[in-house]
């Protein structure tokens, strides 16, 4: 199959070229479910967590956007705080998304969101609200998601 | 049969001329033989009723029927004008016109104003082709979707994205087949905004995928016109053309008989709900189907697009919300518009407590005004098990009439009494079962006593006409001449309360206890 083609081939790049901060193993020789560990980035306040990402592909992929979910708490405006930690932002919108897209890509994506993250897009309004007028308070309480579920 | 001498009357309130009333005008000649054979039918059926009731009728809108091949043909003639004008060719044309969701004036006023934003906003680049799309000999290059190096066909928009032909039919088939787009699917190249035309989609799409494709492209145009809708009946596939606009629903209710014979409203393509304003009709079914499971489940994960009012399930964590059907983009946490909402957070945490306070608030009220409702419920629902009832009959009634044409010697044409009495009874047990709709929504005055005393006689009527409906086939000859009029009677009745309550709806004179939304 064309697609089988394709993911062992970005599976082999994201190996022997890792995007920065990531780990990426597949479950049982399951190419379609992708086990992700990404370090926070230097420049963001998750500095120092260590957040696991499942990422799995629907069977039609790469005609449609993977799905990706923070299996490690995190506290901020574009995750879901619920038990699936959804984000759902950019390309990995149905309508955004596109065939020539990678998983790298993605992952880019999630560490320049972890980075800065993009209130005015959020999933959780309450963070983004604090994000935007409390950033002290958003700060600590993130840090201390850090320090609590990300260590 | 009211409907059918309706179509030539006009109501006042229906906005005539506005600026995208040009369609009226478009609507090719070819049709127009056909439409005017059909008014010409009625011609005599329409000066026999005017000696007995008044001539214009105030609960009647202008409308009319299209088939599948008038709506193309419209589509055809309004790209083939603004081809000329635009100096573009077809395919360009139509991209742009779809982009401008089929409104000629403003995307031509845009397109003379801006040439290159409008071809760079619908998704055309700046360079306008002029030679024909073809699919590219095979060849080795890596295709950056399934990474396989070829040799293999390929094909590349005038963007130069170039994927191996079948990445590029999957592509679509998932666009089409999988998330129902046609009319604005996308250059597949990463950030392209191109848009694929007709011409490069039918030399792609496979043939299983082109009805479904053309199919697709059809529905876009008809969702895209506000003075055109389809039929909703089952496996209808006709669409219905009338000026009235969304604005007005408060005012008139535009209700409209596609050929297939169903009567429906223009405003929210439910059955024909007259005379109670689509907005009421709405409350009004939501609050009755408040105990059935469907309804639960709908309302606990549903809500419904802002703008178009299409029903929309929540099938993933974002709160960005963008309508499959209008493309609206809005919050689901306060339902206010995306673009206005990035910057202020605060209207959905106060919704969040207000909507709360008013689910308590609505709780408590419904509670104490369930007596109420029930009386109004129950007769409501009388009449709709009744018309179901009298469709029964109205089965039987063939049966009847040819029973009778034996029994009596009656000829096919003298029977015909007995079926127009059978859809008199249909009709206006619609119209009854939604005056007690209507009712419930409104506020006690002197009209509304006035308003009740129009509806008692239109059901004394109707329950006389059903009672003589039930006498056994060899009476029914005798009763020729009675029934006759008192069908006659029945339309009267209804005729009045429709054309009352129509005037002061118009005229927004009703006082009601909800506000209309």
């Amino acid at each position: 199959m064309a697609a089988n083609k394709r993911i062992m081939k970005e599976l082999g790049d994201v190996n022997t070229n890792p995007p920065p901060g990531c780990k990426i193993t597949t479950k049982d020789e399951d190419i379609y479910n992708w086990d992700v560990s990404m370090d926070g980035p230097d420049d963001s306040i998750y500095k120092g967590g260590k957040f696991t990402i499942a990422i799995v592909l629907p069977k039609e992929y790469p005609f449609k956007p993977p799905t990706l979910s923070f299996r490690t708490k995190i506290y901020h405006p574009n995750v879901t705080n619920d038990d699936r930690g959804a984000m759902c932002l950019g390309m990995l919108r149905a309508e955004e998304w596109k065939p020539p897209n990678k998983i790298a890509d993605v992952l880019k994506l999630v560490r320049a969101v972890l980075s800065a993250p993009q209130p005015d897009d959020a999933v959780e309004a309450g963070i983004a609200d604090q994000f935007k007028n409390d950033r002290k308070g958003f700060d600590k309480t993130a840090q201390d998601w850090v320090k609590k579920y990300a260590k | 049969m009211d409907s059918e001498d309706e179509v030539n009357s006009v109501v006042s309130s229906v906005d005539v001329g506005m600026d995208d009333d040009d369609s009226s005008v478009d609507f090719g000649a070819d049709s127009d033989v056909e439409i005017d054979d059909h008014y010409q039918d009625d011609a005599a059926f329409e000066t026999q009723e005017k000696d007995l009731m008044p001539k214009k009728k105030a609960f009647e809108v202008d409308y009319r029927v299209y088939s599948p091949e008038d709506i193309q043909k419209q589509q055809d003639k309004q790209v083939a004008e603004v081809s000329t004008l635009l100096e573009q060719p077809h395919e360009i044309t139509a991209i742009l016109l779809r982009f401008g969701r089929w409104n000629k004036e403003r995307l031509i006023e845009k397109y003379m104003d801006n040439q290159e934003e409008v071809l760079d906003k619908a998704g055309l680049g700046q360079d306008v082709y002029k030679s024909p799309p073809r699919i590219d000999p095979p060849r080795i290059f890596t295709c950056d979707i399934c990474c396989e190096d070829g040799p293999h066909e390929s094909f590349a928009l005038k963007c130069g994205h170039r994927f191996c032909v079948t990445c590029y039919r999957q592509y679509l088939f998932q666009k089409i087949r999988g998330e129902g787009e046609a009319a604005r699917i996308k250059c597949p190249g990463d950030g392209c905004n191109r848009v694929i035309d007709t011409k490069s989609l039918d030399l792609l799409v496979t043939s299983d995928l082109t009805d479904r494709y053309h199919e697709l492209l059809m529905r876009t145009y008809v969702d895209d016109k506000e003075n055109l809708k389809w039929c909703p009946a089952p496996n209808c596939v006709y669409a219905v053309e009338c000026g009235v606009k969304k604005r007005d629903l408060n005012k008139v209710v535009p209700t409209v008989q596609c050929d297939c014979h169903h009567s429906f409203c223009f405003g929210c393509t439910l059955a024909d709900h007259q005379p109670c304003p689509c907005s009421l009709v709405r409350r009004w079914l939501k609050k009755c189907e408040d105990d059935s499971e469907t309804a639960n489940w709908i309302s606990a994960n549903t809500k419904e697009c802002p703008r178009c009012h299409s029903t929309i399930e929540k099938n993933g964590g974002c709160n960005h919300m963008t309508c499959r059907k209008c493309r609206h983009e809005f919050c689901w946490m306060c339902m206010g518009v995306w673009s206005e909402h990035g910057t202020s957070w605060y209207n959905c945490n106060r919704y969040e407590e207000k909507s709360g306070l008013d689910a308590r608030d609505a709780q408590a009220r419904s509670r104490q005004s369930l007596e109420r409702y029930l009386h109004y419920y129950n007769r409501y629902a009388n009449h709709e098990q009744s018309a179901r009832l009298d469709k029964d009959i109205y089965h039987k009634t063939e049966k009847k009439m040819t029973l009778l044409q034996g029994a009596s010697g009656m000829s096919w044409i003298e029977v015909q009494y007995l079926e127009e009495a059978s859809r008199s009874l249909q009709q206006c047990r619609q119209t009854l079962k939604w005056t007690y709709a209507f009712a419930y929504y409104l506020a006690r005055n002197n009209m509304t006593e006035i308003f009740e005393d129009n509806q008692k006689d239109l059901e004394m009527a109707v329950e006389n006409l059903s009672e003589m409906f039930e006498k056994p086939t060899d009476q029914l000859a005798a009763l020729k001449v009675e029934m006759m009029d008192k069908t006659t009677y029945c339309n009267r009745r209804r005729v009045i309360l429709l054309d009352d309550t129509a005037k002061r709806l118009k005229d927004e004179q009703w006082e009601f206890n909800v506000e209309l939304s």
